[in-house]
């Protein structure tokens, strides 16, 4: 299986561990993402705060520029997955916006046919196009004795979702199963992380942070997995100020849940991106791992 | 209030969001039930919730509901959109909202105008979000104070290769500025013909 494959902005630098995890993961098994060739910004919330039209065309320039070797374009960032699959979908269902769009797209030589690309989660590329069986036949490191708390946040799995439960998604859960690991089932697995609010308002934000790192602790999870570059600077970049804020003592590892699923396909740390989380994930990952062989030799 | 024959009365305001917003014509289905404000994790931080602004809709009372601080606190989670029993496309509305306030001079709450004119001024130079750049500008312009207290955070970051001072450009950057300023005049209010089809 190809797909096309759009990393979106946040995975250039600042979330370069997911970009490296999925690359990793993708190869081992045996999955092809083609890059999308001089993708632009999917705008996240901004362009739509402004200019509904200049917003939808700024992403169709996108779905354009999909080949016609490929009919999948998969996205791991929640903001990129959702804006590409809306816009795709308010093409199909609103022929006024569909004809304004490939206007727009015609001053930049473009034009695309709504419906053409499925817009794909990255997360429902591996749950499904790999599959269960494949996947745990894949294993090498199984992650037995550590406690994961999968978080889905918004965007993904509302409103367009189609592979999940809006309100209590579950395939991040049960991928971690697959793998071993013992997987904290917390009250808060699709609430939000605040996205942007954090430039807006940190009262807000900060609050909206709390309740998930909260949560996640008092159900007593080693570590947050997260599938969105959002998600993953929210709860972890600004976990220590969140700390000072409240007063609180938090300490969880935020980890894109291709780090973790590396990890368990046997693939080296070093080649997962660990390292560039604020709050050190490896340490904990490796002492739990461990401890498990410790304990079946013992 | 007089309703001519069969036709529902709908005030010029609510004709307004609707013919903006994507699915907008289910806003006069709302019932009033209030899920979307149960459902909202800023609700209690809202001066009104979405359920009080569709009725302040209906009444017209444009200047309250764009002056308001309600869309604002909105982060786009879509969980009201997701539970609405009338399939009103909320989180959609609520970017509406923040156009026409933004438009008409209405956007007195906050700093997301100018957090989302830097975003895309950035965007529309370089074709992808220069974050730094972004952050910088934004925070110097709006809330020096903040980028104070965020500089501990800046330089962890950038000390693990997560902040980087150069943006990245794409080739095609007439390409896709053609298409915005297309988009742009196309999507002027007065050439709106009337949303959804």
């Amino acid at each position: 299986m190809k797909y096309a494959y759009y990393p979106g902005c946040s995975l250039e630098v600042n979330s370069a561990a997911y970009d490296i995890s999925v690359r990793a993961v993708m190869e081992k098994v045996g999955l092809q993402l083609d890059e999308l060739d001089d993708w632009n910004c999917c705008g996240a919330t901004e362009y739509f705060t402004q200019d509904e039209l200049v917003a939808t065309s700024v992403i169709a320039r996108n779905l354009a520029l999909v080949d016609k070797g490929h009919d999948q374009l998969v996205a791991p960032c929640a903001a990129c997955y959702l804006n590409l699959k809306k816009v795709d979908k308010l093409m199909c269902e609103h022929k006024d916006m569909n004809a304004k769009i490939n206007q727009a797209l015609a001053a930049g030589g473009l034009k695309y046919q709504a419906g053409r690309v499925r817009v794909r989660h990255l997360l429902d590329v591996i749950y499904h196009d790999v599959g269960e069986a494949a996947l745990k036949a894949k294993v090498v490191q199984p992650l037995t004795g550590l406690r994961v708390a999968p978080y889905y946040g918004c965007q993904v799995v509302r409103p367009l979702n189609g592979f999940d439960n809006p309100e209590y998604p579950m395939k991040m859960d049960e991928m971690f199963m697959w793998l071993g690991a013992e997987v904290v089932d917390y009250p808060v697995k699709s609430h939000c992380c605040g996205g942007h609010m954090t430039q807006l308002s940190e009262d807000m934000a900060f609050e909206l942070i709390r309740r998930l790192l909260q949560s996640a602790d008092d159900y007593k999870a080693d570590l947050i997995l997260t599938m969105c570059p959002m998600c993953q600077l929210n709860m972890d970049a600004y976990q220590g100020r969140v700390n000072n804020y409240f007063n609180t003592n938090f300490h969880l590892p935020i980890v894109f849940f291709t780090q973790l699923l590396g990890v368990a396909l046997g693939i080296d740390m070093k080649k997962l991106g660990f390292g560039k989380e604020l709050v050190t994930a490896e340490p904990v990952i490796r002492a739990k791992l461990e401890g498990q062989t410790a304990g079946a030799k013992a | 209030m007089s309703v001519e024959s069969t036709e529902i009365h709908r005030s010029q305001f609510m004709r307004d969001v609707m013919a903006e917003t994507p699915d907008g014509e289910r806003i006069v289905h709302c019932l009033q039930c209030g899920s979307c404000g149960g459902s909202c994790p800023n609700g209690p931080e809202m001066t009104y919730t979405p359920r009080a602004i569709f009725a302040m809709i209906a009444a017209n009372r444009r200047d309250d509901v764009l002056a308001s601080n309600t869309m604002w606190c909105c982060v786009s989670c879509y969980f009201c959109t997701a539970r609405c029993p009338q399939e009103i496309p909320i989180t959609e509305t609520m970017y509406t909202l923040k156009r026409m306030a933004i438009r008409e001079g209405k956007a007195t709450e906050g700093d997301a105008p100018a957090l989302a004119r830097t975003f895309t001024g950035f965007v529309d130079k370089y074709g992808r979000a220069f974050e730094l750049g972004i952050a910088t500008r934004y925070l110097m312009l709006n809330k020096p104070m903040s980028m104070l207290k965020g500089m501990g955070m800046g330089m962890g970051m950038f000390a693990r290769g997560r902040l980087s001072l150069r943006p990245t450009k794409i080739r095609q950057t007439a390409q896709l500025q053609a298409i915005i300023s297309k988009a742009r005049e196309l999507g002027k209010p007065e050439k709106r013909s009337g949303g959804a089809s």
